[in-house]
């Protein structure tokens, strides 16, 4: 296919638009290329991940466009960074990283980016419709926005994710076409007892079954409550992009592209059909712990970024106890949520029972931990997926009630109940 | 068919055929030069200087940057050829290129050249496309 690019496209490349449109225009057009894309569409939004950072490139790359006078053209949300700004002293970063970090930052916010520092811009007022095509970078917010909004978006990751916002152009390609967005692998959930199928803990468990088995495909989930909770969602999703590739999936009944198992699949055959029955699903949940004894040195959760509602589920849980001496506990989230779920009430009584809370960006990508020799426990897949390699800890996977039990306590302790065990 | 040039420039280097993708985010140090994912068949090695030969992408759009990243610090392979396209790789070595001027090829190898790709062969990347050369 060759790329037909508009009377419009063609003067933003040319430098009709500034020197920061140019390079960004001309970008798109060679990943244009590379895809077979017929042209280029346009994007109602951005969000950028390129400000987390990676070495002096990526720095190099920013500085460089904002230097150029780049400003976005599309509203744009920022992804989180290297640092907290907010509670600087968590972070135990050198003074390098943090200089570095800071200039990363800074360069995103002068082009025009909103400083959200959100791995969920999802869980914002403003966030897009069904059908609606956007630019997100982030791997959870791509298979939410993609899964759980319908809206449209491929797996843009670093440097095409600021070449979209400031020129609201990209590919037409992928998860932006109907043709790669039908299911090709259905899950269906098989005997699921009650307890565990009402469970927030099924979510992330499933979502990393689902990714081992799927790995770029888009999955169809069949038995999913109709009813399946946003924040239930988030986790699979999140869990699915960590362990396979995952950008879309279609939870039927529930998600707006799979009112049917057969919208789900496009009308087409399922290449294959994997049964998940509690066996499977304990598998996986054992693939997400790699130390269930020993001692306890932290518990961190909100990966992705906890939201209004977990806050209330951790004031409820946590009234009456108060962390462990010796533990850490974590919960990361954004700003926007943390000022609201403060102005509920629901962040007072998780710092007075020894809570800590980290925004603008996520304990398993910047030092914050302060004791790695212990297990620490998550109740996110994602995160412990990730952080046995990027931080070199043990991890104990359990649901939220666990990890408030183990704080509490001080030694790891699951409801095996509800696993059937 | 012939080979595709998404990122077109000449480079010669001793091929380096892996076995599995590799995500370069965590799979590769950008300050050495070494493949550094330990559940990775050719972790330990390295890919300073050589043809880098995968069948495909893997892993975190973050690749993008740390391929830019060993670019930049010279540790980077001087070429890359792939089985199938790959964002990710492209980007990572158009933006070097914009950057700092240091082109380092990214080809998607016909299939019947892509079979013929084995570690330890010379391979020269052309305007045209992949020669090997012994």
């Amino acid at each position: 296919m060759t790329l037909v690019l508009t009377k419009r496209d063609r003067a933003m490349a040319s430098g009709a638009h500034g020197d920061a449109a140019a390079t960004a225009m001309r970008i798109l057009t060679r990943i244009a290329e590379a895809d077979g894309a017929a042209r280029l569409i346009d994007v109602t939004s951005a969000h950028i991940d390129s400000c987390l950072y990676h070495g002096e490139a990526g720095l190099d790359f920013a500085e460089r466009l904002a230097d150029a006078g780049g400003r976005v053209v599309v509203p744009t949300t920022l992804n989180v960074a290297s640092l907290d700004l907010l509670h600087p002293h968590l972070v135990h970063a050198d003074e390098r990283l943090v200089d570095r970090g800071r200039r990363l930052m800074a360069a995103y916010v002068a082009m025009g980016g909103t400083p959200t520092w959100t791995c969920a811009p999802y869980q914002s007022a403003h966030r897009p419709g069904l059908g609606e095509h956007v630019a997100w970078a982030e791997s959870n917010a791509i298979v939410f926005a993609n899964s759980v909004l319908g809206a449209r978006t491929n797996r843009y990751g670093d440097f095409i994710d600021i070449c979209a916002a400031l020129t609201g152009r990209v590919p037409e390609s992928g998860l932006h076409l109907d043709e790669h967005r039908r299911a090709r692998v259905v899950f269906r959930l098989v005997a699921i007892p009650e307890s565990l199928a009402t469970a927030e803990v099924l979510y992330p468990v499933l979502g990393h079954l689902i990714g081992r088995a799927a790995g770029t495909r888009v999955p169809a989930i069949v038995g999913l409550a109709p009813d399946a909770p946003e924040d239930g969602l988030k986790a699979l999703g999140a869990a699915a992009a960590s362990s396979g590739g995952v950008a879309m999936f279609h939870a039927v009944g529930r998600t707006p592209e799979a009112p049917t198992l057969q919208a789900a699949l496009g009308g087409r055959a399922a290449e294959r059909t994997i049964d998940v029955d509690l066996g499977v699903l304990r598998a996986a949940r054992d693939e997400l712990t790699t130390d269930a004894d020993g001692p306890l040195s932290a518990v961190s959760v909100g990966t992705p970024h906890f939201s209004v509602a977990e806050f209330r589920t951790l004031a409820a849980l946590i009234e009456g106890h108060t962390v462990a001496p010796g533990i850490e506990f974590y919960v990361n989230t954004s700003r926007e949520v943390l000022a609201e779920a403060a102005a509920e009430g629901t962040v007072h009584p998780l710092r007075a029972a020894g809570i800590e809370v980290v925004t603008d960006t996520c304990t398993y990508i910047t030092p914050i931990l302060r004791h790695t020799t212990g297990v620490v426990m998550t109740n996110s897949g994602k995160w412990a997926w990730y952080a046995p390699s990027n931080l070199g800890v043990a991890v104990a996977f359990g649901s939220l009630e666990d990890c408030v039990l183990s704080a509490t306590t001080g030694r790891i302790t699951r409801d095996e109940a509800v696993w059937g065990g | 068919m012939a080979d595709r040039m998404l990122l077109a420039g000449a480079a010669t280097g001793t091929a380096l055929v892996l076995d599995e993708p590799l995500s370069m985010w965590g799979g590769l140090d950008p300050e050495t030069g070494e493949i550094i994912d330990r559940r990775h068949p050719q972790s330990g090695v390295l890919a300073t200087g050589r043809v880098l030969v995968m069948p495909s992408g893997r892993g975190s759009s973050s690749s993008s940057s740390v391929l830019a990243e060993a670019i930049r610090l010279g540790t980077a392979p001087v070429a890359v050829v792939l089985a199938e396209p790959d964002d990710i790789v492209l980007l990572g070595a158009l933006v070097a290129e914009e950057l700092y001027g240091i082109t380092c090829p990214v080809v998607v190898a016909e299939p019947s050249t892509y079979s013929r790709l084995h570690t330890g062969l010379q391979v020269s990347i052309t305007l045209t496309g992949i020669e090997i050369r012994s």
